[in-house]
């Protein structure tokens, strides 16, 4: 315990940089992830066309992306000698997001096509029948999906924010500027300070927690069933 | 002028035609009932009446006019009726919010929104439900928004399908009262589809029996029960039809 008060009176400022810059990444990641992934999944979930099968199929393999194989395409994406290479993004933030978004997607819009598919006739009849047009009832089946929907961007980010492979490749765990929680816990580990990775994985749970209960804050219907 | 003229209607899923219908006419200010054995096409029937689904062939006409029309025509001949599923979706949110909603996709001030809610849930026996969640009403209750959904709009017909499946007797009686009392104050035609002969027998003025995607009769309902023409719909209603 003694090195983790240490720890945190003398490094407290670095303590809540990595904290910042991983909520930050994750976060961003999520939320680009959803935006696409959501009306991705909520067309998927609705449609009927040819390879939509085939389609889920490889969302669903791309769901259990290895991180580390995420970061790698990021990585000869932005190297030097790859395609973006002139972005000079490698070992930034910004390349961090790009590897976790590519975890994030298929998980938003595998998840959010399951929920909607799940009762999407039932629920597009209903609104149709009640005099919705096709844009109301398609809307009315995305709003009543919404607890399977939010719970694919919970996944999503807790997949993004708990990796560690990805951001290790493409961020390189640079103090100051790439360090966040998992890839902080994974040298402090390497470095023998047990007490203080357990202490940062703490925090790691504790965040998603927090994340987690203030999404959920208002969405009663999780709890109305 | 009918309500429904059904001419040489076809419809098929896939290879399989579900209903296959030469000539049906259905009137104004009546109740009738469908009876058929499962997978007679009684669903079916109401989908294409309600313009959730469209003939693969034939025609539809709703008050003397052709259905196969503009998705605007559509959506304006659909507003003007209304289905109740065997198993009615409740939105996640209250019973006034779900009564609200068919009103409020037609842009209805909110003044009257209120008064044709309030008006409806009553009209049910479910005033006192409207701050409710709708996803913690029971079976019978669940049913009932579902027709006060559906009456809000004052529909000029009300399409039921098996409204009172796996209801208890009293949600049962209710229910029917509630049919009853939307066509007598106002005017509401009701076609219903349900697999209870004693309740086609106390409240349709007209029945259809439904077999293997054909009208085998269409009798006004003491001639239905007494007096049926055809050697089905006798067989029909002493059980003793094999399908």
């Amino acid at each position: 315990m003694e090195t983790l008060s240490s720890f945190w009176l003398i490094q407290k400022a670095e303590m809540l940089e990595i904290v910042r810059l991983s909520l930050a990444v994750s976060g961003s990641a999520t939320i680009l992830g959803s935006l696409v992934g959501v009306p991705l999944g909520a067309w998927m979930g609705m449609s009927d066309f040819t390879g939509k099968k085939l389609l889920l199929r490889l969302i669903y393999t791309l769901m259990a992306l290895p991180p580390v194989l995420a970061g790698l395409v990021v990585y000869l994406l932005l190297s030097r000698s790859g395609p973006l290479g002139a972005w000079e993004l490698l070992f930034t933030p910004p390349a961090m997001v790009a590897a976790q978004f590519l975890l994030v997607t298929p998980i938003v819009t595998g998840l959010s096509a399951a929920a909607i598919a799940a009762k999407e006739r039932l629920i597009y009849d209903n609104a149709r029948s009640l005099g919705a047009n096709r844009r109301q009832a398609m809307w009315a089946v995305v709003r009543e999906s919404r607890t399977g929907i939010i719970s694919g961007v919970m996944t999503g980010f807790g997949r993004a924010f708990a990796e560690v492979g990805a951001v290790m490749l493409v961020g390189g765990n640079i103090r100051h500027q790439t360090r966040v929680l998992t890839t902080a816990i994974v040298m402090e580990t390497r470095q023998g300070n047990f007490e203080l990775a357990v202490a940062l994985g703490v925090i790691l749970l504790v965040l998603s927690f927090l994340v987690s209960s203030v999404v959920l804050l208002n969405a009663d219907e999780f709890t109305a069933t | 002028m009918k309500l429904f003229e059904m001419t040489n209607v076809i419809k098929k899923y896939g290879s399989r035609t579900v209903l296959n219908v030469p000539q049906l006419q259905l009137g104004q200010d009546l109740i009738y009932a469908i009876l058929g054995p499962n997978g007679a096409g009684k669903t079916t029937l109401l989908r294409l009446l309600n313009l959730l689904t469209a003939p693969d062939s034939g025609q539809l006409k709703f008050m003397g006019v052709d259905t196969a029309a503009s998705e605007a025509t559509r959506l304006a001949m659909s507003r003007q009726m209304c289905m109740v599923f065997q198993k009615p979706y409740m939105f996640r949110t209250s019973v006034y919010n779900n009564v609200a909603y068919g009103l409020k996709l037609r842009k209805t001030g909110a003044r009257e929104i209120r008064k044709r809610v309030m008006e409806a849930l009553d009209f049910v026996g479910m005033a006192s439900f409207a701050a409710r969640h709708a996803f913690k009403l029971s079976g019978g209750e669940t049913q009932r928004v579902a027709l006060a959904r559906a009456l809000a709009l004052r529909p000029r017909v009300l399409l039921l399908d098996e409204p009172t499946a796996n209801l208890d007797p009293a949600s049962v009686q209710a229910i029917e009262r509630i049919i009853r009392n939307s066509r007598d104050q106002y005017g509401t035609s009701v076609i219903m589809v349900t697999h209870n002969l004693f309740q086609a027998k106390r409240i349709a003025d007209q029945t259809i029996l439904l077999f293997d995607g054909q009208v085998v009769e269409q009798q006004a309902t003491n001639v239905f029960f007494t007096a049926p023409k055809d050697e089905r719909t006798r067989r029909f209603l002493d059980g003793t039809m094999v399908y």
